[in-house]
Parts: structure tokens; C-alpha cells; sequence
């Protein structure tokens, strides 16, 4: 869908080259359009070159790895997020149905670790029924049905779960801390979603609708797309990879906490994918860009913890970076009307 | 613009109470207004007549403050006046009635009359004072409402009874109702027009836009007809007839019309055999009256008539895009699900839509994927889309229809009206259509993709698909198409052969009206039976 994706190897890929020039038609002058499908790139580069001369051990692969465990659950979520926000909607719901799923895994443990992930990624396929059906086949507006759920679900999420309690299966441990050759799984699921998600916005018919209805609803609808089943279909997966992060995340901590799993995580996953340059009024869909801002989020967040800056600074700086980022996109907006 | 307006010098009954002198206003380089005069006096009722960008719109929204005018002055009870917002015009005594009613849904029918104003006691609202100040209000004008409803439960005819009112109990000079009578029931638009001439018998001066032309007769003293932005005439109602208001309003004298040449049409082309198209009674709520049209293999039929006449919703009908209550659609002799685009595009047939940007283009995307849009699942396997497919699709579609593009990723929106069109074309023709439903298909492009896309048209029947044109051209249909269905307030008026059309008859049967002129019969049923 852009040229950054098209000529990317492999998504998980830092991306730190700051993508080819899409640049070249549109001529020498100062580009909005370019800084906003680029930036998140450029950025990161420049983030990464930083703490390698700035931080001790920073090229450490404890360090690294640390960092890209804690990232892997943000981008299966903001994969998600930005499939939804393509068809110009939002899921707020992401962050409770990671809690209903990371619930649902001590009840069903019973069944064995399979058995048990299964039912959790039903209850997100649920979830994502019910907010596909209230926004595709209702028409509610996605802020409004998601953020019911968002509420709903949290609280169903306490229901099951009650309190903390304990995963101490072996499947889900070696899930949540295993490894193959030094690559933890968790990072391992993450890039091949990634891999998957990629190839369905690039090649699938699926992908290709997703972005039409996201572009022009009614010229979607008058060219006899399926809107009300591509737009179920979008929550549905945005459900589905949530409850996948919300396991990942119980079975690495090896804790299942509803009231706190899953907190604020839709806003990263939003975060993530304005950042990477999918402008939130939909048509378009930057998997790498999304990619690339989670990680740029993350190591923001390491690189002022490896400095002892506390927590809040590094909140703040976030909110700066996510308003310029909406900032570009609107000076794009408004260069096009003139 | 200041509060001083409200208490202007009173002006008497046949002298001007708003006027327009030399009015122009420009967007973004294109003139919508030019130069306009217009002048409406007290205790008169005065309509503004044109058809789509004449400029009516624009000049209601410079009179009510909405646009600053960039040339030329309005005059309000003799003084120049400057509103730089719609509520200076609303505290100087002009009140506008749209269609959709711009009061407050969940508040009284009393409340959204004195919104703002509310009588008070001791700083809080004087709900009794406010409701028996309502009733005597509504007595006045005859209007049976109860006061303390909630305004959205009422129909829309009756938030509109509300707006006057409101409009009345601001002593409001002017009112602009701008097509007030779209949506409502004939009863209902009894007791507006009721209302609406109390007014003027008060003193008030009305503008009243309507593209139901029966109606401008029954209420109206005087008219105003717009043409591309310009003055054409001004006039008593009562001495002008349907067929010279329609003539000023297209623009077209009597005469001119079969002049011939003007388009880049070839000759007729009927051929026999089997219907492509039968539509039989198709009914939509408000909007169509059991509309019928067939069409051949290899024909052009001419869809013509007003605004409002039906010609737009005919064709979303037939394609599913607009619900029909009843009727039937039969494509080559199949009969077709109503109300399912899926279904229409199924049973082979295309709408290529009037509003360009809103419902056809997806900016966004690059000229390949916008054309290969509506046959995707065709295109893939499996749910993957073979992008070699795509490319044989698209180079064809490129090539035949000489679309301009840097390359087919170029961005849609970055290309000129005239190739966005020939992109649409190029869509529906890749879904391989029997009936093809071109609305306004020309409108907005320029000379060149015009003649191409008139050729175009022509090349298609040739090969046998059905066509229906809607074109508010006369040129366009007189030349581009065989048979000409007249449409009027959502019914067949008239069917004509445009071999042996004459422009009076094209005319007259555009104004829905056999009788206005003897010289103009209008010949119906049997002409080409």
C-alpha cells in the first residue's frame, strides 16, 4: 500500500535505512507527505545510533532481546489496531479483551495449555463479533461500541479472573520464556503475524477491500463490496491477535491480573499505528510504519528508563511525539485542499 | 451584522427589503455568482428559480451571512450591510427555513420557539409564561401543535410549522425557505403555504425555492430565475408561463435546441430482439411513482427532466441503491433482486453515479486499484489477488479508454476530472454490464473527455449494451439518444422518439405541463409503438 512496505524485506525489520524515497515525484521542496510516511523511520535510526554511542550496554543482546519481548505484545495488538483503523474505525476494546483472554487461561488450564489458549482466543474472536456486528451490520460508531466493550468486557474479564492468580503450566511457561536459537517465541509469533498481517493487506482480496471501504465507504458499497463482512471480519481479527497478546503476556509474567493486564494498552497500539503514518480518517494501511512505531514508542520509553528519567517525563514525551505525528497529518490534509 | 439592524427603519409593503446589487462570489477561481441583481420586497413572495449550479444556493447563503460576497452589496432596509456571520443576519430580522430543520431535536416545541429569548422569573425560564405565549402563537397561525411536545417527535412538516413560527415570534422582516416542501405531505404543505402567505400579508418578504414548479404558481407573487451563476430574468408569476420559465432556466430558446452538431453523437442506433432492460412500476417513498422503462440491447434511452423529477433515483433504484417500496427489475429477461447492489451488479448491471467524489472515486487509492475495484473476487484465487490479472485488466481498460496517468499507481485524486470519469467507465465496464446507467455522465469534464466519453457511449450500444443516459444537456440527450423518457415529479410525463423530436416538445414535456402552450402538443403513447 505504500512504497515503504512494497520494498521492505522482512517486516520486524527496524527499518532503519528511513525507507526509499517516495519523495522523488513530488520534487525537492520540504515534503509533509514524506516526513509523515517516513519519519517514524528516520526517527528510530536516529534514536538507535543515539543510545548505541550514549548508553552503556546498550548493544547488549540481554538488552535488545529485553526490548523486543516487551514490544512483541504491542504490535500483535497495534496489527490489529491499524487493520481497524484503515477502515476508518478504532477498537478501544484491545486492552480488556487482553485481560478476558489471560482470564480465561487458569479456568480452562485444566484442559491443557492448547485447550486452554484456544478458549482464549475464542472469547477475543467473541468480542470482535460483537464489535464488528455493532459497527458493520448496526452501524454504531466505532468509538462508541468500542468503548462500551472496553467497559463490558473488562468487567466480564473480572469476573472470571477475580484476583491474580498463577499460570504454572509448563506449555504456557516455555511459551511465555522459551526460546528457539536465542529468539524468544514471543518475539518469534510477533514477527510471523507481522509476516501475515503484511501479505493480507498487500495481496489478499480482503486487504484490498479493507482499504477501499476505508477510502470511500459509499463508492465501496456502490461498487458492490462486501462492506458489512470485510468491516466484521477487520474487529473480528483486531479481537483475535488482542487475546493473543493478552496470553503472550500472562504466560511471560506467568500471572493473570484482570484489572490490570491489558491497561492503557489500546491507546500504545493507537499510538503506534499514527505514528507509523496510517492516517486515522482510514484507505490506508502501513504495517511497517506500525511496526516501526512501537518500537520507536518502546525505545523512547528504555532509552529515558536507561537515563534515569522517571516514568511521568517519559509519558509526557510520548503525548508530544503522538500530537506531532496527528500534526503532520494534518498539514499533509491541508496541503492537498489548496 | 449589529444589533442596530433590528430596530432598521420600517420599510412599507412593495418597497425592497433585501437586495442584491451586483453580487459576486468566487471559489477557488470558479464563479458562482456573477453579477447578480435580486430584489425582494415587503409583503411579497418571491421565488428563486435555476437548476443545479445555477447559483441559487450560493445567493441564499450570501443573503443569509453564510458567504461574504466578493463583489457587489446587499442592501437590507435601504442600508448596505455587511453580515459576517449567519447570526447577524438572524438578529437583523432574516430567518432561513431549510429542509432539515436547525432546532434543537430534544427540546419543547415551546422551548426551540423562544430558544434564546425564553421569558424568565426570577433568572430561571418562565415555563408557563413560555407555553401560553407558544399556544397563542400557534392559534395565530392556525397551526394545531402541542406546544410542550418534544420537537423530534414530531414529523418534519410540523418542525418546519415550528421554524415559522420561531421565524414569526423573532418579528423576523425576511424569511428564506429553501426547499421547505422536499419531504412533506400534501397536507402538510397546505397549512406551510398557509402560513407562509399570513406572512406576507403581515409584511414580511419571502424567498421561496422549490423544484416543484405546480407550487411556485399556487403561492408565489414574483420570480427570479439564475442561470451558471448569472441574473436571466425577474418577473410577476402570474404572467409568466411553464414553458418560458423552463426555456430561461436551461437556457435554451425555443428554436435552438435541435441545432445539431453540438455533441460528439453519431447516428441512431435501435435494435430489435429482446429487452435488455424492463423496469414496471417502481415505487419509491416520496420520490417515484410507478416509474416504467425498457430498454434494448444496443439502445440509448434518454432519462430527461427537473431537479427532483426522478431521474437520479430511477436509476439508483434499478441498481439497488436506493430502497424500492414496489416495482420490478428484469435484466435480459431475469428478474432482479430490488434493493441489492451485490444483486444488480450480479445480474450484469452498472450505474456509473451523478456525484463523482462522494460516490464514485476512492482518492486514495492509484488509478489500478480503483478500476479493478468492483471485480476483485474476480481477480483472485482463493481470496489472493493476481496482480498479473489486474495488470492485463487495467492496461486494456487504459489503452481503450486513452486514460491520462503518470502510471496506473498514480493516485485517483491527483488525475483531472475528465480521466477520474473515463477511471469509473473503465470500472464498470470490467464488470461486463448488459445495462449500463450513466448519470450526468459528461457533467464537469472538460470539452475533450467530453467528445471521448460521448463517443464513447455511442461505441457501446454499438456493440449492444443497453443504455440509459441521464444528461441535463439537451443537446446531449437529443442527439445521444433514441428514445427520450420524460420524467416529472417522479412519474413518466412522456415518452419521445428524438428522431422526429421537436424543442418544443422536449421543452414543454420538461415542464410537465401539456396544456401551457398550443403550439407545443406533446405527442405520448403510441409514437413509436
Amino acid at each position: 500500500m505504500s512504497d515503504s512496505t512494497a520494498t521492505a524485506t522482512a517486516p520486524g525489520s527496524t527499518g532503519s535505512t528511513g525507507g526509499p524515497g517516495g519523495s522523488g515525484r513530488s520534487g525537492t521542496r520540504f515534503d509533509v507527505d514524506w516526513v509523515r510516511r517516513n519519519g517514524v523511520f528516520v526517527a528510530l535510526g536516529v534514536l538507535l545510533l543515539a543510545n548505541v554511542f550514549l548508553t552503556d550496554n546498550f548493544v547488549s543482546t540481554g538488552t535488545l532481546r529485553l526490548q523486543l519481548v516487551q514490544v512483541a505484545p504491542v504490535v500483535i495488538v497495534a496489527l490489529g489496531m491499524a487493520l481497524v483503523i484503515g477502515t476508518e474505525g478504532i477498537d478501544l476494546s484491545v486492552g480488556a479483551v487482553m485481560a478476558l483472554a489471560a482470564a480465561l487461561i487458569p479456568l480452562y488450564v485444566g484442559y491443557g495449555s492448547v485447550g486452554a489458549i484456544v478458549v482464549g482466543l475464542v472469547g477475543g474472536v467473541v468480542v470482535g463479533l460483537l464489535a464488528g456486528v455493532l459497527v458493520g451490520v448496526v452501524g454504531v460508531q466505532p468509538i462508541v461500541a468500542t468503548l462500551g466493550l472496553m467497559v463490558a468486557v473488562r468487567g466480564v474479564a473480572n469476573l472470571f479472573g477475580g484476583e491474580i492468580k498463577s499460570i504454572r503450566e509448563p506449555g504456557l511457561v516455555s511459551l511465555g520464556t522459551g526460546d528457539v536459537a536465542g529468539v524468544p517465541y514471543v518475539v518469534l509469533i510477533a514477527a510471523v503475524v507481522s509476516l501475515v498481517v503484511w501479505l493480507v493487506v498487500r495481496r489478499s482480496t480482503y486487504g484490498r477491500q479493507l482499504v477501499a471501504i476505508g477510502g470511500n465507504k459509499l463508492a465501496a458499497q456502490l461498487a458492490g463490496l462486501p462492506v458489512r463482512r470485510v468491516l466484521v471480519t477487520t474487529y473480528v481479527v483486531s479481537g483475535l491477535l488482542a487475546a493473543m497478546a493478552g496470553i503472550l503476556l500472562a504466560a511471560r509474567s506467568q500471572a493473570s491480573d484482570p484489572t490490570k493486564l491489558g491497561q492503557l494498552m489500546e491507546l500504545s497500539a493507537i499510538t503506534a499505528v499514527v505514528i507509523g503514518g496510517t492516517p486515522l480518517s482510514g484507505g490506508q494501511v502501513r504495517i511497517l510504519g506500525t511496526i516501526a512505531g512501537a518500537l520507536l514508542m518502546q525505545l523512547i520509553t528504555a532509552t529515558l528508563i536507561f537515563h534515569d528519567i522517571p516514568d511521568s517525563t517519559a509519558q509526557i514525551v510520548q503525548a508530544v511525539i503522538v500530537i506531532a505525528a496527528v500534526y503532520v497529518q494534518l498539514g499533509r490534509g491541508k496541503a492537498r485542499r489548496s | 451584522m449589529t444589533p442596530q439592524h433590528t430596530t432598521a427603519a420600517a420599510v412599507a409593503v412593495g418597497d425592497p427589503v433585501l437586495q442584491t446589487v451586483g453580487v459576486t462570489k468566487s471559489f477557488s477561481g470558479v464563479r458562482a455568482l456573477e453579477g447578480v441583481d435580486f430584489e425582494l420586497r415587503a409583503g411579497e413572495i418571491h421565488t428563486l428559480v435555476g437548476e443545479n449550479g445555477a447559483g441559487k444556493s450560493t445567493l441564499i447563503k450570501v443573503l443569509t451571512g453564510v458567504y461574504t460576497p466578493d463583489g457587489g452589496e446587499v442592501r437590507y432596509a435601504g442600508e448596505t450591510v455587511h453580515f459576517r456571520r449567519p447570526a447577524d443576519a438572524q438578529h437583523a430580522g432574516i430567518s432561513t427555513i431549510y429542509q432539515e430543520v436547525n432546532l434543537v431535536p430534544l427540546l419543547s416545541v415551546a422551548r426551540n420557539i423562544f430558544l434564546g429569548r425564553e421569558p424568565r422569573r426570577f433568572g430561571l425560564i418562565d415555563v408557563g409564561a413560555m407555553n401560553k405565549r407558544a399556544r397563542e402563537l400557534m392559534a395565530e397561525l392556525g397551526i394545531d401543535i402541542d406546544v410542550t411536545a418534544e420537537l423530534g417527535r414530531l414529523g418534519l412538516g410540523s418542525q418546519q410549522m415550528v421554524a415559522l413560527a420561531r421565524a414569526m415570534s423573532v418579528d423576523s422582516r425576511v424569511v428564506i425557505m429553501d426547499e421547505p416542501t422536499s419531504s412533506l405531505e400534501s397536507a402538510e404543505v397546505e397549512t406551510l403555504f398557509r402560513v407562509a402567505r399570513g406572512l406576507r400579508d403581515r409584511g414580511v418578504g419571502l424567498v421561496f425555492v422549490s423544484h416543484r414548479l405546480d407550487e411556485l404558481w399556487e403561492l408565489c407573487d414574483r420570480v427570479t430565475i439564475l442561470r451558471d451563476g448569472q441574473w436571466v430574468h425577474t418577473g410577476p408569476m402570474a404572467q409568466t408561463t411553464r414553458l418560458e420559465l423552463v426555456s430561461k432556466m436551461l437556457g435554451r430558446d425555443v428554436d435552438e435546441v435541435r441545432a445539431g452538431g453540438a455533441t460528439e453523437f453519431g447516428a441512431s442506433h435501435r435494435q430489435s430482439g429482446e429487452p435488455a432492460l424492463v423496469v414496471s412500476g417502481l415505487d419509491v417513498a416520496n420520490r417515484l411513482h410507478g416509474v416504467d422503462l425498457t430498454v434494448h440491447p444496443g439502445e440509448v434511452v434518454g432519462l430527461a427532466g427537473l431537479l427532483g423529477s426522478g431521474r437520479s433515483e430511477t436509476v439508483k433504484a434499478v441498481y439497488g441503491a436506493l430502497k424500492a417500496r414496489s416495482g420490478e427489475v428484469s435484466v435480459a429477461g431475469r428478474k432482479v433482486r430490488t434493493g441489492s447492489v451485490r444483486g444488480a451488479l450480479a445480474s450484469g448491471v452498472a450505474l456509473l453515479s451523478e456525484d463523482r467524489k462522494a460516490e464514485g472515486i476512492v482518492p486514495d487509492l492509484s488509478v489500478r486499484d480503483n478500476i479493478a475495484l468492483a471485480v476483485l473476487p474476480r481477480m483472485s484465487r482463493a481470496g489472493v489477488v493476481s496482480e498479473a490479472r489486474i495488470d492485463a485488466l487495467v492496461d486494456t481498460f487504459m489503452k481503450r479508454l486513452r486514460i491520462k496517468a503518470s502510471s496506473p499507481d498514480q493516485k485517483v485524486r491527483e488525475l483531472s476530472g475528465g480521466n477520474q470519469q473515463k477511471v469509473l467507465i473503465a470500472r464498470w465496464l470490467a464488470t461486463e454490464p448488459t445495462v449500463f446507467l450513466l448519470d450526468e455522465p459528461t457533467r464537469g469534464i472538460d470539452v475533450g473527455a467530453k467528445a471521448e466519453v460521448q463517443a464513447l457511449i455511442d461505441e457501446l450500444a454499438e456493440q449492444g449494451l443497453a443504455v440509459v443516459l441521464i444528461s441535463s444537456e439537451m443537446d446531449e440527450l437529443v442527439e445521444g439518444a433514441d428514445r427520450i423518457v420524460v420524467l416529472h415529479d417522479g412519474h413518466v410525463q412522456a415518452e419521445l422518439d428524438s428522431t422526429d423530436l421537436s424543442s418544443s416538445e422536449l421543452l414543454a414535456a420538461l415542464a410537465g405541463d401539456r396544456a401551457a402552450d398550443p403550439q407545443a402538443p406533446i405527442e405520448t403513447e403510441g409514437q413509436h409503438a
